[in-house]
């Protein structure tokens, strides 16, 4: 087995992890948590690609790919955070106005 | 392949499968993350062996240091949620189902894995032959500023977007960050700590155009002191209406559309940059983009706007 080989199965692993965690995890950290770990075994089947020119040197394209692919999982996870800590504020309130209201009815 | 370096590999691809069934499985949810964050620095070992130092670099400090930050704040702002929360299970059919599901998946892409040519030159032969005429001697910085510019503008425009969308997501409720003032330990190490980074950073934006390193690998390593920074208090939450602020989140991409367009005045397709100028146009964008990347990465941190109307409750002075 070459190192390509290796690490392209170990990305697929991680896929499948990630998938499996995204499917049935329901707490919205751990899906997105589970979604860079899908993220993450894309790259590395992509980077193990990138390792098997005859001269021994890397193919750089699929690393300035993966590169560009890393930063833009982390603008995305930003966004499904800032959705997340939205969501979850709303939620509060919504929580607060119910409490306030039966309060209200109950004085 | 020498035997301990497979023994190395094995341990190594071990370990990444059983961290990430490890963050999908505690329940705890602070555990959880703080496996996340290993997981990443676990990775960035696994670029270094598969010669991806530039990666390695990028997930060192993005992929664990700040989206681990990220996720920990998150979790600070869901506190009033429970930290254990124990997942409902689907049943043994359902879980079944489900891991069937995703290993028939991966089967299908292990095996056209499995089939790939021992030897794939990919297009790395024609960035060797044209690395020359890029302006750099890292190939990997000469695909991201030149060859595949492209990419890398509507990289920079997806950073803007992230900030604009947690912008709108997000006035600031309630607390930004942690209350409790730094301890002396923290406050004097960040005093240690930020010269260096910053430091760090320049010497990894100067070395990116010949060895690996770069705009992006130098934008994380500054907003990693700008995240220590704002935990401790020194330095304000970004401000939306701050001219400066939003000056430096759109100042890389108006920088790389500007020289884009300007190259097309001397008959250059855009982004097609001249031979001679390519060295000092790639230093120049690369240092814009870095303080673009870092000020971006800093606000998605945050995670939210302060402006007048929903003043932050402790926000720093």
């Amino acid at each position: 087995m070459t190192l390509t080989l290796w690490y392209a199965l170990t990305g697929v692993a991680l896929l499948v992890v990630g998938v499996y965690g995204l499917v049935s995890r329901v707490h919205v950290l751990r899906q997105i948590m589970a979604v860079n770990i899908v993220g993450a075994g894309v790259f590395l089947v992509l980077v193990a690609g990138a390792h098997r020119r005859p001269s021994g040197a890397i193919d750089p394209v699929p690393h300035a790919m993966v590169l560009t692919g890393i930063v833009v999982a982390v603008s995305a996870t930003a966004v499904a955070l800032a959705f997340a800590r939205r969501l979850r504020a709303d939620a509060d309130e919504r929580t607060d106005g119910a409490a306030r209201e039966d309060e209200a009815r109950a004085g | 392949m020498t035997a301990i370096l497979w023994a190395f590999d094995v341990v190594l691809a071990v370990t990444l499968v059983a961290l990430a069934a490890g963050v999908l499985a505690t329940a705890s949810l602070f555990r959880s993350i703080v496996l996340f964050i290993v997981f990443g620095l676990t990775m960035s070992i696994a670029w270094a062996r598969l010669d991806a130092v530039d990666l390695g670099l990028v997930e060192a400090a993005v992929g664990a240091g700040l989206t681990g930050a990220l996720l920990l704040n998150t979790l600070g702002h869901m506190r009033s949620q429970a930290e254990f929360t124990p997942e409902p299970s689907h049943g043994p059919g359902g879980r079944l189902a489900l891991a069937l599901a995703a290993g028939t998946a991966g089967l299908a892409i292990g095996a056209a894995v499995w089939a790939w040519p021992d030897a794939f030159a990919g297009l790395g032969d024609r960035v060797d032959t044209h690395l020359a005429e890029s302006g750099a001697q890292n190939p990997v910085t000469a695909v991201l500023l030149n060859f595949r510019a492209y990419d890398t503008l509507l990289e920079i425009g997806v950073l803007v977007v992230a900030v604009v969308a947690v912008w709108a997501l997000s006035p600031m409720r309630g607390r930004v960050l942690d209350a409790d003032p730094p301890g002396l330990v923290l406050a004097g190490f960040v005093h240690l700590l930020v010269p260096v980074v910053v430091l760090v950073a320049g010497y990894l934006l100067w070395m990116g155009t010949d060895a690996p390193g770069g705009a992006f690998q130098a934008g994380a390593v500054l907003a990693a002191a700008g995240v220590l920074l704002l935990i401790t208090g020194r330095v304000a939450p970004p401000q939306l209406q701050a001219i400066v602020e939003r000056g430096a989140v759109v100042l890389g991409l108006v920088a790389f559309l500007a020289v884009g367009v300007a190259v097309m005045a001397g008959g250059h397709a855009f982004l097609e940059l001249p031979d001679a100028w390519a060295t000092t146009l790639i230093l120049l964008l690369e240092s814009l983009l870095t303080i673009s990347i870092a000020i971006v990465l800093v606000i998605l941190f945050a995670g939210g706007r302060t402006d007048a109307a929903h003043p932050p409750e402790d926000a720093a002075p």
